[in-house]
């Protein structure tokens, strides 16, 4: 069968391949995957629209952005990365026609707090300022520390992963109902 | 910051072709709904561990003997600030799990039509401007504690690289035997 057009691949297939894509980035380009830092990139772009002096004023995406006096250009590798994963997602689906039936009501959500999309939107953005504020701090997420920072055996992603999972089943667990689904 | 905004165009079309193809196994994988997420964190569903453990199996192999063989460059590590990996990490999980994305996949679900991430992605901006208004705070009061440097676990213990790998490797071999008696198992390919 064609993958392209297969609807899911298995985890392990999918993990394989996204191995292989670590060598690459490694080899061709001395990088290692990851995105949330280019989330910082779009904060600053937001609030540098309004005020360039403040994005340079502040300790932290003066860090990320300005080096030695001078700007780094903001949509940098990581920036069309990330940018870019949503094409590539969108045509996943799209040949394999997997786009999500649901339009972003989870079931497991559902089953636990109705059918209410808007609070399930409330849901989704507290959980975003969250979990990036825990992915600043630590410096990294799921692609920078876990996978990046798994296979390279850091030492700081494998603290990372085990926090992560730690409060992630607790948190898990302690929300959502067991039971249907 | 808008004159300088744009890296080499070489630059931007090896991320751009990078995470066409990132994105593309996140949707293939499943991961990039929010339901797989909140799944594995309730325990029904292991897609997300399954992937990421191969994904770091199959990575480590490559990436390590192109380290010692003298391929590349050498590796990109982040700093070991233990406190800070810990609590960033117990932080993240908690908000992992209420949202049911993390950051790759948000972007991952927005081209599979899941709209919950138009929400998350917002709450991700708005919550990396109040991580650089706390940064100050953080920096003299967190990230120094417990920080090691740039370290690896063969670094700290002494244990080479390889018998870390074919550890990690018989846990994915056993984890793979363990979840496949269970009901909902994962598609063949």
């Amino acid at each position: 069968m064609n993958p392209l057009t297969m609807r899911r691949w298995s985890p392990y297939a999918a993990g394989a391949a996204l191995g292989v894509l670590s060598w690459a980035t490694f080899y061709f380009m001395d990088k290692a995957l990851g995105v949330s830092t280019s989330v910082c990139h779009m904060a600053a772009a937001v609030i540098g629209a309004g005020s360039e002096s403040a994005v340079k004023e502040n300790a932290y995406f003066s860090k990320l952005l300005v080096k030695d006096g001078v700007w780094k250009p903001f949509v940098d590798w990581q920036f069309a990365l990330v940018t870019m994963m949503a094409v590539g997602a969108f045509l996943a689906a799209w040949w394999g026609k997997g786009f999500d039936e649901t339009r972003g009501m989870p079931r497991t959500w559902t089953g636990s707090f109705g059918p209410s999309r808007s609070l399930r939107w409330v849901g989704a953005f507290v959980g975003g300022i969250i979990l990036i504020f825990g992915s600043r701090l630590a410096d990294g997420c799921t692609s920078g520390h876990a996978i990046s920072g798994g296979l390279q055996l850091a030492l700081s992603s494998w603290v990372f992963m085990v926090a992560m999972f730690a409060t992630g089943v607790t948190t898990g667990l302690a929300l959502y109902s067991r039971k249907g689904a | 910051m808008f004159e300088h905004a744009f890296a080499d165009p070489r630059t931007l079309i090896l991320g751009a072709l990078t995470g066409l193809i990132f994105g593309f196994l996140l949707q293939k994988g499943g991961v990039a709904s929010s339901d797989t997420i909140m799944r594995q964190m309730t325990l029904r569903d292991f897609t997300v561990a399954k992937m990421m453990l191969t994904a770091i199996v199959v990575g480590a192999i490559g990436v390590w003997i192109m380290k010692e063989t003298g391929m590349i460059k050498g590796l990109h590590l982040k700093p070991a600030l233990l406190a800070a990996n810990a609590i960033g990490g117990a932080i993240f999980g908690v908000g992992m799990a209420v949202a049911g994305y993390c950051p790759g996949t948000s972007f991952a679900a927005l081209g599979q039509k899941s709209w919950d991430a138009i929400p998350a992605t917002a709450g991700m901006i708005v919550g990396a401007v109040i991580f650089a208004q706390a940064y100050p705070w953080l920096a003299e009061r967190v990230l120094p504690i417990a920080d090691l440097g740039k370290k690896t676990l063969p670094d700290v213990t002494g244990v080479p690289w390889w018998v870390y790998v074919l550890v990690l490797s018989i846990g994915l071999g056993v984890m793979a035997r363990a979840l496949a008696r269970k009901p909902g198992a994962t598609p063949a390919l």
